[in-house]
């Protein structure tokens, strides 16, 4: 009880600085728009490999833009912390009886809302050119809440790191180091069978591609269709390891202050 | 109740590094009084403030907040507790306003007490008119005073002063001083205030610790460490460094001097009933062993006496040592 009083109090600070910057909040989510249009234009042909199933490339990469925004976000959920860290804003909070659990999901819970905005805008420019999805609202709903999960597993695991390591630069390699493999072994950009064997033996430990798998599958072919709910299984696993290791993470900055 | 408010026995923290930060640190602190800690930089305040506010956990050692364990009870004693870090802990994209809702509701405060509370705080910290700007804009005294009105908010038994006037120009200190005067009358209060100046803790605190390399060297009220002293304190500088330990030995004879210490051979330190009269005697006696004198100082007992007196170094020069070796 105490635990979702203060994400949503925490969750209402950080909306609110967010929102103070509005530069920032364009870029955000401009940024998945250029993805999409770029990624869209240099690999329209990609299409074309013989064993591709789907003709549209833009329908394609759709849900693979979606997820790519929210596991970054998520990433970049650390410097959040450092910046909380240096200020002194995190000690303060600490020394009040503040949920531990709190101060995390606080953090999290904000980006499940900028994931449904992006969602709305990189689906929503997808159908304007061209792309066409069979799972309509529910399948798009599928692929929001695995973009979240996701996100808050990530984010938790760069949350953990900033307060264990307590620098920038740390956040930046572990995000550049871990997500960018992450996302270019998985089917983000390409269809997993045309992939080298290896890279798809690895894709099925993925949690990257775990979400953009239930996720273009319930786009494309609708909510129930088979995998969805295996995938979005594995990944309720995974937020809620990575946001309890996260948590950890506390005892363990405290026994360094 | 004349219960103690805080209590600690044989507090020891080893940093991960190996760096000793506690060696054994020891105080009770009164219930309604103002107790200050003083130590140069590094001496170990920071590091009993982080303990005792539940931030931070010793190796070993007991210690105890408005008789909660805070070890055992770390929750309790948070509630009971309210804390001004070293650090400003300010949320500096948030306004004053938002920054005292966040923290009251944090303590479970809300609704129209709430709104109240944070009224009255804004109001006697001067802050009304600056309430609903972003804190980014405030000056550093404007932030150090919201600092402690997040402190107050939600009403402490034992509020936690660390370094409250550090980096603030004089005046801002003397706003925080009066203010820090107002707490202590406030009925039950107890601060605990640790800062590395020794007139503030002077002016401040009923009570004093004296913090050294994570050790406390000495305890009690400030008038009571300087009549210890008996005497003025004697400050001379030598013209050039003395090692070979002639300089204590031709003030070894005068009466009137004792407490005799040579700090880097060149700052001579020494204590006499009457100053006044006993520096031409000792520049006599320096003089007649050949020993030029650049500056005498004569000075009624001060606070950093005490620390020269238990530590053997003069306070400024622990905290710049502390700064360079930081």
């Amino acid at each position: 009880m105490k635990t979702l009083r203060h994400t949503l109090h925490l969750t209402v600070r950080q909306v609110r600085n967010f929102l103070r910057q509005p530069w920032y909040v364009v870029l955000s989510l401009a940024q998945p728009i250029i993805y999409l249009l770029l990624f869209g234009a240099l690999f329209k042909k990609v299409v074309e490999i013989p064993g591709f199933t789907t003709n549209s490339y833009i329908t394609f990469l759709t849900p693979g833009i979606v997820v790519m925004s929210a596991m970054f976000a998520g990433g970049w959920s650390g410097m959040g912390v450092i910046d909380d860290l240096n200020r002194g804003v995190m000690d303060r909070l600490l020394v009040a009886p503040t949920s531990r659990g709190a101060i995390m999901l606080g953090r999290v819970t904000p980006q499940v809302l900028t994931i449904l905005i992006q969602t709305a805008i990189i689906v929503g420019l997808a159908l304007l050119v061209g792309g066409r999805f069979a799972g309509g609202p529910a399948g798009a709903a599928v692929l929001i809440v695995v973009s979240a999960l996701l996100s808050i597993g990530v984010a938790s695991l760069s949350n953990g790191v900033a307060l264990l390591l307590r620098k920038e630069e740390s956040v930046i390699a572990a995000v550049n180091l871990m997500l960018l493999p992450l996302l270019f072994l998985s089917s983000a950009f390409l269809q997993q069978n045309l992939a080298p064997q290896w890279i798809q033996d690895f894709a099925k430990y993925n949690p990257a591609n775990w979400a953009i798998t239930a996720g273009r599958t319930a786009l494309m072919n609708g909510a129930s269709s088979s995998g969805v709910m295996k995938n979005t299984l594995y990944l309720v696993v995974f937020a809620v390891v990575c946001t309890w290791l996260a948590t950890r993470a506390f005892r363990s900055y405290q026994r360094s202050v | 109740m004349s219960e103690n408010a805080i209590r600690t026995k044989e507090l020891v923290k080893t940093f991960p590094k190996g760096v000793r930060a506690l060696d054994g640190v020891g105080f009770d602190v009164a219930a309604g009084s103002v107790f200050g800690l003083v130590g140069p930089n590094g001496a170990g305040k920071s590091t009993t403030v982080k303990i005792l506010t539940t931030l931070s956990r010793p190796d070993s050692g007991e210690a105890e907040v408005a008789g909660l364990d805070v070890l055992r009870r770390p929750d309790a004693v948070r509630r009971a507790i309210g804390c001004v870090a070293q650090k400003s802990g300010v949320d500096v994209q948030a306004t004053g306003r938002e920054n005292l809702l966040l923290q009251g509701r944090l303590y479970g405060m809300g609704g129209r007490e709430l709104e109240r509370r944070v009224d009255t705080m804004l109001e006697r910290f001067g802050l009304t008119e600056a309430a609903r700007r972003v804190t980014r804009t405030y000056s550093g005294g404007m932030q150090r005073k919201l600092d402690v009105a997040l402190g107050l908010i939600h009403r402490p038994r034992v509020l936690f002063l660390d370094e409250p006037t550090t980096g603030l120009d004089p005046e801002a200190r003397a706003d925080m001083w009066t203010e820090i005067e107002r707490l202590a009358s406030e009925e039950g209060l107890t601060i605990l205030l640790t800062t590395h100046y020794l007139e503030e803790a002077d002016r401040l605190a009923a009570r004093v610790a004296i913090v050294d390399q994570g050790r406390i060297v000495a305890q009690g009220a400030p008038d009571a460490l300087k009549s210890e002293l008996h005497g003025d304190a004697v400050h001379l500088e030598l013209d050039a460094v003395e090692t070979n330990g002639r300089v204590t030995a031709a003030l070894a004879h005068i009466g009137d001097v004792r407490d005799v210490t040579v700090e880097d051979g060149r700052l001579l330190h020494a204590r006499a009933d009457n100053g006044a009269r006993a520096v031409p005697v000792m520049l006599q006696a320096l003089e007649a062993q050949g020993v030029p004198v650049v500056s005498v100082t004569v000075a009624r007992p001060s606070l950093d006496d005490v620390y020269l007196k238990y530590t053997g170094r003069r306070f400024e020069e622990a905290d710049r040592a502390a700064e360079v070796t930081r």
